[in-house]
């Protein structure tokens, strides 16, 4: 299991478990963060089973929300450590308080509130259903569109990550936002 | 423009989520009124979180425990990846949905922090009106404070402290007047006496009962456990 890794490694891993929900990438996260967590949560939780769960929620909450981690944001850690402490806060007012009212996702918002990508769905292409319309492209078409808009990867990015010739990822978004295009209407540029 | 702001020592605590749902979520709505407070925490849970991940302290736990219970752990995590991985949905979106509250004839948007906690109902003393967040948090009591034009809390004093956190509108004190955003938090040593002009909501935090300090106002001191 690696003990090491820079920021653009594990950035790279986790854009790859929110694009293309990949196993061994996610494997390798849980590597480098599963003991780190266990050791922090082990301090606030005597209990092992209690540390244990700490782990097991934040890792399973960072496979199920990769696709919120803006990149642009800050680093993968400080993403981590925020799911982490909520977690954590909500699993402490439980033994403290009795209360399993999970506050901490209104207190510390894991997606900004403004530019998550349900968010940008929302304001701009409202009864548009464009998750639908997402849906309808082929797995390969969808990858490069969701990196490319929700997770501001530059074309660039998106051909290195996804070990792609640059023109591939050209041609797919052009297809792709012609399909788009199609079904949402000439209007909505 | 605001003025007041948590203590730095305060908002390092908040980031590493270890104050009080009430403070925290006091805390959480003074950034989202305030930019630079924001930009400060950004900073800090940054900081926090890579020294947290740092390597060096990951070595000492390895070499301090035993192989056998090395070799549970991660046959554990093993187990645990598989019961993560098994499911490929991601979470759903979020809906982020106002609450609003009605206190007399006026309406406010709660601040997202706390619409999902239970508000008890307002209840009314003269220009004063208090609903309760319940939280369960022991002493520490959390009230949503509405204050009718012309209103305001006879001078008193704190044995605990005492948290204001201005919503909406404006009040003033000894001190000066407050805007929307203000986070005033006063100890055992201040004493003070708030009046509002034009009427204000305020979201208040406060570990025990105010304490008025002059004349008729102690035959209000029953006041003082309500507004706690």
């Amino acid at each position: 299991m690696p003990l090491d890794m820079d920021n653009k490694e594990l950035s790279q891993l986790l854009i790859a478990v929110a694009l293309t929900r990949d196993k061994p990438a996610f494997s390798l996260l849980f590597g480098f963060f599963a003991p780190r967590i266990k050791r922090i949560s082990a301090c606030k939780f005597p209990n092992p089973d209690q540390s244990n769960e700490v782990v097991q929620e934040t890792m399973s909450n960072v496979w199920r929300k990769a696709h919120l981690f803006n990149p642009i944001k800050g680093p993968v850690t400080t993403w981590v450590y925020t799911v982490m402490r909520n977690v954590t806060f909500d699993m402490l007012r439980k033994v403290e308080t009795n209360k399993e009212d999970n506050l901490s996702d209104n207190i510390w918002p894991i997606a900004d509130k403004k530019e998550s990508w349900h968010q940008v769905y929302e304001d701009h292409l409202a009864k548009r259903n464009i998750l639908a319309c997402l849906e309808s492209l082929s797995e390969n078409q969808q990858q490069v569109v969701k990196g490319f808009y929700f997770l501001e990867m530059s074309q660039a990015q998106l051909a290195q990550h996804l070990d792609l010739p640059l023109g591939t990822i050209k041609s797919r978004l052009r297809l792709a936002l012609a399909k788009l295009k199609q079904q949402l209407g000439e209007d909505n540029d | 423009m605001i003025k007041h702001h948590p203590k730095d020592e305060l908002l390092t605590v908040f980031v590493d989520g270890q104050l009080p749902a009430s403070l925290s979520a006091a805390i959480a709505i003074h950034a989202d009124m305030c930019s630079c407070c924001q930009e400060k925490i950004e900073t800090m849970t940054q900081t926090q979180a890579s020294a947290s991940f740092e390597t060096s302290h990951l070595d000492d736990v390895i070499e301090d425990s035993g192989s056998a219970e090395k070799a549970l752990a991660s046959s554990d995590f093993d187990a645990m990846i598989d019961a993560i991985v098994v499911n490929d949905k991601i979470a759903p979106p979020k809906k982020i949905d106002e609450k609003n509250i009605m206190v007399g004839d006026i309406s406010y948007t709660l601040p997202y922090a706390i619409t999902n906690i239970n508000l008890a109902s307002f209840s009314q003393f003269g220009k004063l009106a208090r609903a309760r967040l319940q939280l369960d948090e022991g002493v520490i009591h959390s009230s949503l404070l509405h204050i009718q034009p012309g209103g305001g809390v006879p001078q008193h004093t704190h044995k605990g402290y005492e948290l204001t956190l201005l919503l909406s509108g404006e009040f003033s004190d000894e001190k000066g007047n407050y805007v929307p955003g203000d986070f005033i938090l006063l100890d055992a040593k201040n004493t003070h006496q708030p009046f509002s002009k034009t009427g204000c909501l305020c979201f208040t935090v406060a570990n025990d009962a105010l304490y008025f300090t002059q004349g008729i106002s102690r035959l209000l001191n029953p006041l003082g456990t309500f507004i706690y």
